[in-house]
């Protein structure tokens, strides 16, 4: 691991009100780096991606992502933001707006990218979602699987650098979570650095360059998966994968 | 008896209730048309006690009438015609003002919201009447103001109050997870609310804008209190001339009643179209 560091974040600090849902976090991502983060609800996962692309500011502590340091309300967090594309739990695909110009709206209005060539990146990025055939249709047409892959796509559009994702699956029939799934490991396979907060242990395990493990807004683990999930250094990441796993 | 002889049993006789026999169709019906006529006759036999001409056959000349030059619509047609201009021109104003009260207020600026609240308390707690007097006759001298633009900036500015907050509502209605995904993908908050929040907005803010702009076009009646040449100034004129109060105002409200309708028809059917492609 000696590529290049993307996200470099130095003892973060985040309040909601007087609850801390992050403290004192440090955590540095590399190039091509695919790192899963786990850990019990409520431990600051999600807080912790989401503070990744601006979507939460922090507190205190310092965080760069590629070389630029985040300030709250910065002018580049906008900047920032096209490098680093998001995948939300609830998908939040725009309602109004066919499959396609979901993806294309981006590229055309923030990149300033001309119509047919924002279009050929989605009709791309669509195949590679494996559902070109679903270009004309409204999110609303499409099963929860489809919305979800349709959100990737969406996201790649924007020709990102990081991906981050915030509990993909967790939104989903138990049917589908397999698509959205496999989408993710091709996508690991195209050297893409992803950011993946997911209690799916299986993609963890086949995917994972390293397993961070959250509890109570503090890393309590970090490990290679094949170490992590055969012997947790500590009690509470052990408890936390007896749970998840004895079913 | 087995069952293969009746199929299926009998389905359990319901008692006949008040509701049930007042809501047996024939019975609705008849009561519905007793109701109207009673109303229709209650009018006419009172007017026939003050001994009151009527004349309805000299109404349709006020809506037009036909020449050899063809059709000449008539003072009444004229009379909507303004009310309808009055009324657009009024609402589009409401419209861009509203929006501009709205936004101020969710703009987190605390002087944006200080100037947008000032703005709805002062305009809710003054009567259209007295706000049609300031404009006409003070801000009128002062800023060269003739009869027409002090009736279209009263019920613009009147109007705007409550739009304001309609629009409010249907931005606020729009799910929080839409400003991430536009943000996400490095959009401004200009970029966000034209793309994404503000046309998903429309579905929300359809029905109560149709009937504020109803409320608008009733409202824009109070300005025939300064004379503009508006449907009710007309009904006015036309009964100066001609004592038919009874036909005139029954037929002015009649064509208020068909251009709202209309204008709530055209809505609904609107609403369908925009409710099938989501």
């Amino acid at each position: 691991m000696t590529k290049a560091p993307i996200i470099v974040a130095e003892h973060l600090d985040k309040f909601f009100g007087d609850f801390q849902a992050l403290s004192d976090v440090s955590l540095t991502v590399h190039q091509g780096e695919r790192v899963v983060v786990c850990g019990p609800s409520g431990s600051g996962k999600s807080t912790l991606i989401r503070c990744f692309n601006g979507l939460e500011s922090h507190d205190a502590g310092r965080l760069t992502v590629e070389g630029v340091e985040l300030v709250p309300d910065s002018p580049k967090i906008r900047q920032l933001r096209q490098d680093v594309g998001m995948v939300f739990q609830q998908f939040n695909l725009f309602p109004h707006l066919s499959v396609l110009e979901n993806l294309t709206i981006g590229p055309m209005k923030v990149r300033k990218l001309p119509k047919a060539e924002a279009e050929a990146t989605a009709r791309k990025y669509l195949d590679r979602v494996h559902i070109p055939e679903q270009a004309g249709k409204y999110p609303s047409q499409l099963s929860g699987g489809q919305q979800q892959r349709v959100a990737i796509a969406r996201a790649l559009c924007m020709e990102p650098r990081v991906m981050l994702f915030d509990e993909p699956t967790s939104a989903l029939d138990p049917e589908m979570i397999g698509e959205v799934l496999d989408v993710m490991v091709e996508l690991a396979g195209t050297g893409m650095t992803m950011v993946v907060v997911t209690h799916e242990m299986g993609f963890a395990r086949k995917v994972a360059d390293r397993m961070v493990f959250m509890e109570q807004g503090r890393i309590v683990e970090v490990a290679p998966p094949e170490k992590f999930f055969s012997a947790p250094e500590s009690a509470r990441a052990k408890l936390f994968l007896d749970q998840i796993l004895e079913h | 008896m087995t069952l293969a002889d009746t199929g299926r049993p009998a389905a359990p006789q319901r008692p006949w209730t008040a509701k049930r026999v007042l809501n047996a169709r024939p019975v609705a019906v008849a009561l519905y048309l007793v109701i109207v006529a009673a109303i229709v006759w209650a009018s006419y036999a009172g007017a026939q006690r003050m001994g009151y001409n009527w004349q309805w056959y000299q109404v349709p000349k006020y809506f037009g009438s036909f020449t050899d030059d063809g059709f000449q619509p008539g003072e009444i047609l004229f009379g909507l015609g303004a009310t309808v201009l009055l009324s657009g021109l009024s609402f589009l104003l409401a419209v861009a003002l509203g929006l501009l009260v709205a936004l101020l207020r969710l703009s987190g600026l605390v002087v944006g919201r200080a100037v947008a609240v000032g703005y709805l308390e002062l305009i809710r707690n003054i009567p259209l009447l007295v706000l049609l007097y300031l404009f006409y006759y003070v801000l009128g001298p002062i800023f060269g103001l003739d009869r027409w633009w002090a009736s279209i900036l009263t019920l613009a500015v009147f109007h705007a109050a409550l739009i304001s907050e309609i629009l409010r509502a249907a931005i606020n209605a729009v799910a929080q997870g839409q400003w991430e995904a536009a943000s996400a993908i490095g959009m401004s908050r200009a970029q966000a609310y034209r793309w994404i929040i503000l046309p998903q907005s429309v579905r929300f803010l359809l029905p109560p804008m149709t009937g504020e702009f109803i409320a608008l076009i009733k409202s824009s009646a109070i300005v025939s209190v300064i004379a503009v040449a508006e449907l009710t100034t007309i009904g006015r004129n036309i009964i100066s001339d001609t004592f038919m109060s009874f036909e005139i105002w029954f037929t002015i409200a009649g064509v208020y009643l068909i251009l709202t309708l209309v204008l709530s028809f055209g809505v609904s059917a609107l609403e369908r179209r925009l409710a099938t492609r989501q």
